[in-house]
């Protein structure tokens, strides 16, 4: 699910550089709302204070359409009284009297919703760490980074795809900082940055003749690094039937490359429908890892409390208990991770205090664990919590959300080119494109940006109108080689959508290329 | 207090405007208060109210624009705020697309202010609620429901003499009420302007029967069939088709609306002659903003009429450069229906299937507004003019625009998601497989 992003205020882009509140000042808020939240009878407490800043910088042709700087502070506090969460938000909160009062509000609302509530909330334990901090290890701040640069590279980059015979063009930079400050009743006081970045472009060609458009977008991914993303080194390349780009990304490059492309699917052949194998690049199955196994193995799901939104989930309690559920084929190992670097989910802690951690999914492929916060740990036997639990802003309540979810590398060495040559009757593609799944994630249909068609063991040339539709189970069961960690990198998005109130969280999704065999391939060519 | 009067709005923006150094100056002054109860496994998961207001000044020096936000409104923060939007726009680079403000605008009354939503409170919520999960307990049947509503003012105005106000209330409320055993799924959606007109007791209602009936279904086939799709099915399609309806994007020749050679399909018929969609600020039913966000007037606008396209929206440039109307895009429409019900359109089917909700709706092809997505939570096979028995869901392949060339009847219309949607009985609609999920 992909929605609207949480924006603040409008600022100055000056306004980045002023520091943040001091760490002392958050302490002593970070205290009041904790003190407030105990003497009015709240079991647990914690407090998020939280500056989160946004910048977007959107170009079209030689047009600079809009830059936008946004800021949000306040805070946040949650409690448990009486056994249920009780919440409650200020903004700009800058005395004690503002943040003691909002946990107070919490503690009044806990103990208004105790009375609905069926069972007590059960907390996992969880120990203090004191005041500790973490921060992404980023190279170069983009906040820092003057915006007539970040405009200069859009507008060199939609030039770049106007020459390469591009009609249109629309670029964007998104740039996101989170300075999140964590306290909680057990003793942590804990504060972290966290820095995004995400450079997409979308380029159209046209045949006015016919009257068709074809359009390609950028095979950038959404880094949880600095600018210095966009400062591409040989060694971040993957060369072939397109370049590929892991740590670092070339969008001139990659822009030159799109508009000839968006071109040559203009008279691309037009896919003949039937049971192909596949072959996925990274930059496309991030978003069918995302989608059918991210999302079918998050607990709440599983457990019904989505079931009005994004739905339940096929991958029951009861199969994960028979410990022999086979989400996957033996190639399989699906790997939830919150410390991965210059991912979109890499952080210290969560923003419950739990600190972060990496554990199995599906293990040879079959169904070993679920994603679980602190007050879900009970549900399935565990003793702590995975630390997966996130709030997209200081006014919205933390929920379990989706760690990195990603597929481990094949253990053999394998490259792209080597699997390609196995393949009789395939599909390569690259870049993710229209995407849809049921509610309970059983049934999916994925576009993609590229396809080429794969003929006894060679490229054979491009092909349009092509989506695929299987079944999750199935497809990762017919999952038969996955390319070597040479070839790994990551995708992801800003965007994942969940909850009502829908809040928005940045997830990666990593993996190396890799083969299904007999997937069903439609053709999505209509009149009109 | 989070919805001022127009009289108090007016006194903050005339304020801010005064403080103004810029050629241009706008300011939009918005205030809510907004609350919701969401509850899953027959209790109350999360409750919560917000109120906001705030403040946005957008400073215009030629043609760099900059915009800045403040939710504090002393002299001091007002004035701030001015200069910085003005600092902002200072540093911009120019906008060779920027259109200079609108003067004074003529505003139609729109009824969109419910006193009995803006009354709604955390009791009423807890009650809307209770109403909802106590007959699914009382069956041993499952609720998950949500309930948003939201009573607020926005006011616009600059220094070229626009101002605008209006007041607005909504209340939104969904629900799933699933089987003990997860065989079976129903939903209904109701939203209104005026909560009054809400019961969460009958919507719930719908969705319990729709579970009971829906549990165990029987596997048809994936192909082409007769279905009828409920309102709250047909709206999504036909909402992303509206939001489709942009000149400039037809004009450059990246729409379903370009056409081969160039040029736009505006005055062509391409739907059955029987499609008419038009939007009313005005309308009692879907009352909405008398404004755009920029300040246009909303008027009453025919966007199809017996099948041709008769309007585009346009942005203010656009229309300014193809010397045109700048009509905004409306925020809701009218498909206008007959007088048919949803069990008379049931009634006059031979064979057909009836669907619910439709799920996870995505574009696969810009170019033929082609959508993918899943029936959920109510597939039903019609055989006879009978609701003969639940079926697993499919997933479509199918494009708004074939869909409303392959009309067989129009149902009378009723609100669904801000608009007024017809049950809509359409053949040959494309299920290309099915799904296993309840």
């Amino acid at each position: 699910m992909m929605p609207a992003f949480a924006m603040g205020r409008n600022v100055s882009p000056e306004a980045f550089f002023e520091k943040s509140v001091d760490v002392a000042v958050k302490k002593r808020l970070a205290d009041a709302a904790l003190n407030a939240a105990k003497s009015k009878g709240a079991s647990y407490a914690d407090v998020r204070i939280g500056r989160y800043l946004n910048q977007f910088v959107t170009t079209r042709e030689d047009k600079v359409q809009n830059i936008v700087n946004t800021e949000s502070y306040g805070v946040g506090v949650r409690v448990i009284a009486n056994g249920c969460w009780g919440f409650a938000a200020v903004v700009d909160a800058s005395n004690e009297a503002q943040v003691a009062k909002a946990a107070e509000d919490a503690v009044a609302i806990a103990k208004a919703n105790a009375k609905l509530m069926k069972e007590p909330v059960q907390l996992a334990p969880q120990k203090g760490f004191g005041e500790v901090s973490w921060k992404a290890p980023i190279k170069k701040n983009a906040f820092e980074v003057p915006i007539k640069e970040k405009v200069d590279l859009l507008l060199s980059v939609n030039d770049a795809a106007l020459k390469n015979g591009a009609n249109y063009v629309n670029s964007v930079l998104f740039l996101v900082n989170e300075q999140k400050y964590f306290a909680s009743t057990d003793g942590s006081y804990i504060d972290q940055d966290v820095h995004r970045i995400w450079p997409i472009f979308n380029v159209t060609a046209i045949d006015p003749k016919s009257g068709k458009f074809e359009t390609r977008n950028a095979l950038s991914a959404p880094m949880g690094m600095g600018y210095d993303y966009l400062q591409s080194n040989p060694s971040d390349k993957l060369t072939g039937v397109t370049t590929r780009y892991n740590k670092g990304y070339d969008m001139l490059e990659d822009a030159t490359a799109a508009a000839r492309q968006a071109k040559e699917k203009l008279t691309a052949k037009s896919v003949e429908a039937g049971k192909y194998d596949l072959i996925l690049d990274p930059s496309h199955l991030w978003l069918t890892i995302h989608e059918s196994v991210g999302h079918p193995l998050e607990l709440d799901r599983v457990l019904g409390y989505e079931a009005n939104f994004a739905g339940t989930s096929f991958a029951t309690l009861d199969k994960w208990k028979s410990k022999n559920f086979q989400y996957g084929s033996k190639q399989v190992n699906l790997i939830a991770d919150k410390l991965q670097e210059g991912s979109l989910g890499a952080v210290g802690w969560d923003d419950e205090g739990v600190n972060t951690k990496k554990w199995d999914l599906v293990k040879d492929g079959v169904l070993v664990n679920y994603q679980a916060i602190r007050d879900q740990a009970h549900i399935i036997g565990e003793k702590e919590s995975h630390g997966c639990c996130y709030a997209d802003s200081w006014s919205s309540v933390q929920f379990q959300r989706m760690p990195n979810v990603s597929l481990a590398a094949g253990k053999t060495p394998l490259s792209v080119d080597e699997m390609i040559k196995d393949v009789k009757k395939g599909i390569y593609i690259i870049g993710d494109g229209s995407f849809s799944i049921d509610q309970q994630r059983y049934n999916f249909q994925f576009g993609g940006q590229l396809f080429y068609e794969i003929k006894d063991g060679k490229i054979a040339g491009m092909l349009k109108d092509v989506a695929y539709q299987s079944n999750t189970q199935e497809f990762w069961n017919s999952c038969t080689q996955v390319c070597d960690e040479k070839d790994y990198r990551l995708g992801g998005s800003f965007f994942d959508g969940k909850g009502q109130p829908s809040q928005s969280s940045a997830v990666s999704h990593g993996s190396s290329t890799t083969r299904f065999n007999g997937v069903n391939v439609i053709n999505t060519a209509r009149k009109i | 207090m989070a919805i001022l009067s127009k009289e108090e709005a007016k006194k903050i923006i005339d304020k801010v405007l005064a403080f103004s150094k810029a050629d241009e100056i706008s300011v939009g002054l918005d205030g809510n208060r907004t609350g919701n109860i969401r509850y899953a496994r027959n209790s109350v998961s999360t409750s919560g109210e917000t109120t906001d207001l705030s403040l946005s000044v957008t400073s215009v020096f030629g043609k760099k624009s900059g915009t800045s936000t403040i939710n504090e409104f002393d002299d001091a923060s007002l004035e701030k705020t001015v200069r910085r939007a003005e600092e902002i726009a200072k540093l911009a680079p120019d906008n060779p697309e920027y259109v200079p403000m609108l003067g004074p605008q003529q505003y139609v009354d729109t009824n969109s202010f419910a006193e009995a939503t803006a009354a709604i409170n955390p009791d009423y919520r807890a009650k809307a609620a209770f109403d909802s999960i106590d007959p699914c307990v009382k069956k041993n049947l499952t609720a998950a429901g949500y309930m948003e509503d939201t009573a607020g003012f926005s006011a616009m105005g600059n220094n070229k003499g626009l101002f605008g106000y209006n007041k607005a209330t909504s209340v939104d409320f969904s629900i799933t009420v699933r089987t003990a055993d997860g065989k079976g799924s129903g939903y209904a959606a109701r939203d209104y302007n005026d909560s009054s007109k809400l019961s969460t007791a009958s919507a719930t209602e719908v969705a319990m029967q729709k579970a009971l009936s829906s549990a165990s279904a029987k596997a048809l086939e994936p192909g082409k069939y007769t279905v009828i799709l409920e309102p709250t099915a047909g709206v999504d399609l036909l909402q992303n088709m509206m939001r489709s309806m942009d000149a400039r994007n037809a004009d450059e020749g990246r729409s379903f609306l370009g056409k081969k050679g160039g040029g736009t399909r505006l005055g062509e018929k391409l739907f059955d002659e029987r499609v008419n969609i038009y939007s009313d600020p005005q309308n009692l039913e879907i009352p909405g903003s008398p404004f755009s966000g920029d300040g246009r007037p909303q008027e009453k606008v025919m966007w199809v009429e017996n099948g041709v396209v008769k309007n585009m929206s346009y942005s203010r440039f656009w229309a300014q450069k193809q010397g045109v109307k700048a009509i905004p895009s409306p925020s809701g429409f009218i498909f206008q229906g007959g007088t048919e019900s949803l069990a008379d359109l049931i009634k006059g089917t031979e064979k057909g299937i009836l669907v619910t909700r439709l799920w996870y709706i995505r574009a696969v092809d810009p170019q033929t507004l082609l959508y993918t997505g899943l029936t959920r939570d109510g597939t039903f096979y019609i055989e006879n003019g009978q609701i003969k028995y639940p079926v697993k869901n499919f997933r479509f392949n199918e494009s708004p625009v074939i869909m409303l060339n392959n009309l067989e009847a129009i149902g009378k219309p009723v609100r669904a998601s801000g608009n007024l949607v017809p049950p809509l009985k359409i053949r040959d609609f494309t299920f290309t497989s099915l799904s296993d999920a309840v």
